[in-house]
């Protein structure tokens, strides 16, 4: 119903799939050679004749391919950045091609730990192998080079999509026009390594995790993985906006009742948010991908931030928002001064929003038009 | 009005002058870009802007001009010595915390810096202050002295002693009158507007 409603929408959508039946398909950062492997990804819009056009996607730790309009007609919710990709809008369909795909590890269609390992016939599990940011790059290049295109004009992401972003700058810099790297870092702070840490406790200390081998099981480790969820989302909030939306409101009574089945309504969002978070997210996949985040330092294969930078041969635009705790301004601001050093071209701005970390999922407005005529200014041949 | 359409502000064109073509430029407090794209789009220069306020970024960008967020007051640290030709401070440096350490470090970063600024000796200042016992308030200077961002004025003359402590060669100057015209004599005392070219005597 939605899908007729809004003017600006990409539409129903499908996914596709590019399964690359070859075992080394990739040779992993670890060393390790790893296949064959399947990438999910979406596409929106179309390529022009030069392919020059195209913009690669990269999503965050919770996202997947469907990042733009709906899979069916009665789809209640569309994709994850529906409101930056589309006709007219930021990521606008009428001009570029947008691709989008799974990260490699994920749960949503692209090889993970819950995927069928050929050799065994069973899922991975923790048989997986232990990935890097480095590796989902690699991963996306395979399906960039499939689609037959040279040269992205932008590779955008926020979050732990910015550190895929920055990986395509430095890793491919001759593929990348510009690169569009919101509410991120080139190397997560020890702040968000303790909170990941706690999120993977979470879930291994749950005795359905068995080991991680839990696929087919009758239980699987639904209270660790919701926990999980509920100290990711008190890390993409913040103290101003939960005072806004929950303040010290109860859920269901007026005054307090002295008693355990009291809520409050911030704990009844955390258990709605991780209830949801269990029937579409793997738990074995967050212990992965959290670990990328963690391991990530685009630094460390050049020996410091300013060589890692100097292989970057693209625009750089940076946003940062002024409340994000789990990714704060001056991690942004240590990667565009040394891009400044370097004599980089690159656009910063901190936007002011209340809204924590999740604010470059909400703040559309800003962050639309600083995209767009970004993006538009690329196009021209201006960046 | 904004203020290039201010006859008695530098037009950007006329800072845009001193300026070679094909440079590279850093505009500090370069608000919505009008003074890059000039340079850009008409003396071919590569520029980069600096301003604090999120909606002058946002127009930067919308320009195609590549901008950073960020406050003059932390100075340019993270900016190599010698990186640019030029940087330009336009209508800004009276309403810095420390005039004369954005000074330094803007002679640091650039080559040549161009500055311009309110000459605060201007005849109808002296004569508020000397006969009127109170701070300056005229067509020039409309704010009252506790509204004012302006928290560092100085005179030309005082500028001119600046520059000699910081070793630093007036290459080129324009001066503006009250009625927006160039001056060539009795800059101290009507000159409303000052804008000079410095290189560092060291070069």
């Amino acid at each position: 119903m939605k899908v007729k409603q809004d003017h600006r929408t990409v539409g129903v959508v499908e996914s596709r799939d590019l399964f690359i039946d070859d075992p080394e398909a990739l040779i992993l950062e670890s060393g390790r050679k790893f296949g064959p492997i399947n990438i999910r990804y979406e596409t929106y819009g179309e390529l022009n004749d030069t392919k020059t056009n195209a913009i690669l996607i990269v999503h965050a730790f919770s996202g997947d391919a469907h990042a733009a309009g709906y899979h069916s007609g009665e789809d209640s919710k569309p994709g994850w950045w529906d409101n930056m990709i589309g006709p007219g809008k930021a990521f606008d369909t009428e001009r570029y091609f947008i691709i989008s795909s799974n990260v490699l590890g994920g749960c949503m269609g692209t090889t993970g730990p819950n995927s069928i390992d050929p050799a065994s016939g069973k899922a991975y599990a923790l048989d997986f192998p232990v990935i890097t940011i480095q590796d989902m790059v690699k991963t996306q290049k395979l399906l960039v080079d499939h689609l037959g295109i040279d040269c992205l004009l932008a590779v955008a992401g926020g979050s732990m999509g910015g550190m895929q972003v920055l990986e395509w700058s430095i890793a491919f810099p001759n593929q990348v026009k510009t690169a569009i790297v919101i509410a991120s870092t080139g190397r997560l702070s020890a702040q968000g390594i303790a909170f990941n840490a706690v999120g993977r406790n979470a879930i291994m200390s749950d005795p359905n995790w068995q080991g991680g081998n839990y696929y087919g099981s009758a239980e699987i480790p639904r209270q660790g993985l919701s926990i999980a969820r509920m100290i990711g989302h008190i890390t993409y909030l913040s103290d101003e906006s939960m005072r806004m939306k929950f303040g010290r409101k109860l859920q269901t009574r007026e005054d307090y009742n002295f008693d355990f089945s009291d809520q409050f309504q911030v704990e009844s969002y955390l258990e709605y948010q991780g209830d949801r978070f269990v029937e579409r997210f793997d738990a074995n996949s967050y212990i992965y991908l959290s670990k990328a985040i963690d391991y990530y330092d685009f630094s460390s294969r050049y020996g410091s931030i300013d060589d890692a930078i100097s292989r970057t041969r693209c625009s750089f635009l940076v946003i940062s928002y002024s409340s994000d705790w789990l990714f704060p301004t001056y991690q942004s601001k240590e990667l565009v001064y040394a891009m400044m050093r370097r004599g980089k071209d690159v656009s910063y701005t901190e936007l002011d929003s209340p809204y924590g970390h999740d604010a470059f999922l909400l703040e559309t407005g800003r962050q639309e038009i600083i995209v767009s005529s970004f993006l538009k200014s690329a196009m021209e041949g201006r960046r | 009005m904004s203020r290039h359409e201010d006859p008695t502000r530098f037009s950007y064109e006329e800072i845009s002058r001193l300026v070679s073509a094909g440079s590279t430029v850093l505009d500090l407090g370069c608000g919505d870009g009008e003074l890059l794209l000039i340079l850009e789009e008409e003396r071919s220069c590569r520029g980069r802007g600096v301003d604090k306020q999120e909606d002058m970024v946002l127009a930067c960008i919308s320009k195609g001009l590549s901008v950073f967020q960020g406050d003059l007051d932390e100075g340019l640290k993270d900016y190599p010595s010698q990186s640019y030709d030029y940087v330009i401070l336009n209508q800004t440096l009276q309403m810095l915390q420390d005039p004369r350490f954005i000074l330094e470090e803007m002679i640091r970063v650039g080559r040549k810096i161009i500055v311009n600024f309110p000459n605060f000796g201007h005849w109808q200042a002296r004569f508020q202050l000397m006969l009127g016992g109170r701070m300056p308030q005229n067509k020039q200077l409309p704010i009252p002295w506790y509204k004012t961002p302006n928290i560092h004025f100085c005179t030309r003359k005082d500028f001119i002693d600046l520059c000699g402590d910081l070793n630093l060669r007036i290459v080129d100057e324009i001066c503006l009158n009250s009625a927006g015209r160039r001056l060539a004599v009795g800059k101290n005392a009507m000159a409303t507007q000052v804008c000079m070219l410095l290189e560092s005597k060291k070069a």
